[in-house]
């Protein structure tokens, strides 16, 4: 029996899209139960039997069905619109990235460029969101947040291009392919790969407004930023984008700088591994999310712009001067 | 047919959100509106197979300069519509003639043109090699001249920023900020030469 492509590439995207919802689910009680454990508690502990593990799906149940408020001030349509318009880009980055050898729903040539331009557009949303609630917080947080998306977008893109030049491509199974071996993943790279990870990883906590910059929804100071006055589904639908967004750039850091799918075992054992390695990236973010405090606004735009750019490109110079050494492979 | 469809669909909604973000008062719609066009845009090059250039639009257009256009809005005008006339109202005479020429000039373009361009070489254009090795080889020229463009523009904006700036400190208001202003550009010049 033979499955025309376009049928087959939907199905693939359907298992795919439940999967990735699937597992940002329970990565939040992973990050819960990690929390919890930095500050010497036990975390979700009652609801399902051995530690809470049902918790997540109580909280998707208590989301669905509490009530949906539109605030009367609020600019209708746009403040309907942010929540999908959030999430689609949130969703779509995993449109690109192989799990195995072939398994994936598209694996373009610019895979790695189609990431970044997909979850560029993710601020649209946020500030949609911002703008059409009407409330002064939300207002507030959505200027920070573009503010800080423009700053933390460059370096990130910077940071990611180092894989792709030491590969000469941005098809992700092709910057996978050329990390063979545990002495080639990249961030065994001698000191290139290193930094440029630590660069991916300072920008990656940016993009996602995880702690130390997370001005945008500082709690003591704009009560919960942009999606204040979001309840309900809506509220559950961004809460579902900006962990999918954070499960996506997880997922691309280990495929940059920690070989995706590569590993020891047998070939069916590979995205296993993936799945491992980006949770891994996943509780780095974590860790520094729970050890640190929240910076100011000036500090988080001086970081970007004074140190994590001029870094990211003269690091990237660098790359180009190692892989011009080397005879270009790749160009 | 179907690529007949689709482009008819996609170019129905570019024209819809550019005719919606001239004519909607409220600009942060607008801005959305342009969104949406820039979008269709990029669908229509990956219609014509430039899967790079798509994505390039996108990381570009709808993401960088919107959220720059957005920011902008915000900070310029304080309500959700613009408040009082225009006090640029005569300009508005000088737009016409100009507006109506370069449509002229478009019509005759796409007129004149009898048939789609042959594709000029071998090379896929969503080839990211192919395209880099164009750039700095056929295209060299008009890229370096494009990047001095782009440069002498930030520097314009860090100019105006400043003379901004200074002249809103009331001790360091007239001459300290008109030295700055004029100090700069000089400054601009071997910067634009490095590259």
């Amino acid at each position: 029996m033979s499955v025309p492509p376009a049928v087959s590439m939907f199905i693939a995207a359907f298992i795919l899209l439940n999967a990735i919802v699937g597992v940002v689910t329970y990565i939040t009680l992973l990050e819960r139960k990690f929390a919890a454990r930095m500050q010497s508690r036990i975390g979700p502990y009652y609801v399902g039997w051995p530690h809470g593990w049902l918790q997540p799906i109580a909280d998707a149940v208590k989301l669905m069905i509490k009530e949906d408020i539109v605030p009367a001030p609020a600019d209708r349509a746009v403040y309907n619109l942010a929540p999908l318009v959030f999430l689609v880009p949130c969703m779509l980055v995993f449109a690109t990235i192989p799990f195995a050898p072939g398994l994936g729903v598209a694996d373009l040539n610019i895979g790695v460029l189609f990431f970044l331009a997909v979850s560029a557009l993710e601020i649209v949303g946020l500030f949609m969101g911002g703008w059409g609630s009407n409330n002064k917080y939300a207002l507030l947080s959505a200027m920070r947040a573009v503010n800080q998306i423009i700053s933390y977008d460059l370096p990130f893109i910077f940071a990611a291009l180092v894989p792709v030049l030491l590969t000469g491509s941005m098809q992700m199974s092709a910057i996978v392919g050329a990390q063979h071996g545990l002495a080639g993943w990249f961030v065994l790279y001698p000191v290139i790969g290193q930094l440029a990870f630590v660069a991916y990883l300072i920008a990656a906590l940016a993009a996602e407004n995880r702690v130390p910059f997370d001005i945008l929804e500082a709690e003591s100071e704009l009560i919960a930023g942009f999606r204040v006055e979001y309840s309900g589904m809506k509220f559950a639908l961004i809460q579902l984008g900006e962990y999918a967004h954070m499960l996506g750039t997880s997922f691309l850091g280990a495929l940059l700088f920690l070989g995706g799918w590569l590993g020891p075992g047998p070939a069916w054992l590979g995205p296993i591994w993936f799945l491992l390695k980006a949770v891994f990236v996943f509780l780095i973010l974590t860790w520094v999310r729970w050890s640190f405090v929240r910076i100011r606004v000036d500090q988080i735009l001086a970081i970007s712009w004074k140190l994590l750019l001029p870094a990211t490109v003269v690091l990237l110079l660098a790359t180009g001067f190692v892989v011009a050494a080397g005879g270009g492979r790749g160009l | 047919m179907m690529a007949r469809a689709a482009f008819l669909v996609i170019a129905g909604i570019a024209v819809a959100a550019a005719l919606a973000l001239v004519l909607r008062r409220n600009t942060v719609h607008g801005a959305l509106f342009l969104v949406v066009n820039l979008g269709c845009v990029a669908a229509l090059y990956l219609m014509l197979g430039a899967i790079f250039l798509a994505a390039a639009q996108i990381i570009v257009y709808a993401g960088a300069i919107m959220v720059l256009f957005v920011f902008a809005i915000m900070v310029l005008i304080p309500g959700k519509e613009e408040t009082g006339p225009d006090p640029r109202r005569t300009w508005r005479l000088l737009a016409a003639p100009l507006g109506g020429a370069l449509l002229l000039e478009l019509i005759l373009l796409v007129v004149g043109r009898t048939a789609a361009p042959a594709p000029t070489g071998a090379a896929p254009s969503d080839n990211v090699a192919a395209i880099g090795r164009l750039l700095f080889t056929d295209y060299l020229l008009p890229f370096e001249l494009t990047s001095v463009l782009l440069l002498a523009a930030m520097v314009g904006v860090l100019l105006l920023a400043r003379s901004r700036e200074g002249s809103a400190e009331p001790q360091g208001a007239g001459p300290e900020a008109s030295v700055r202003g004029s100090a700069k550009p000089q400054g601009s010049e071997p910067e634009a030469s490095l590259r």
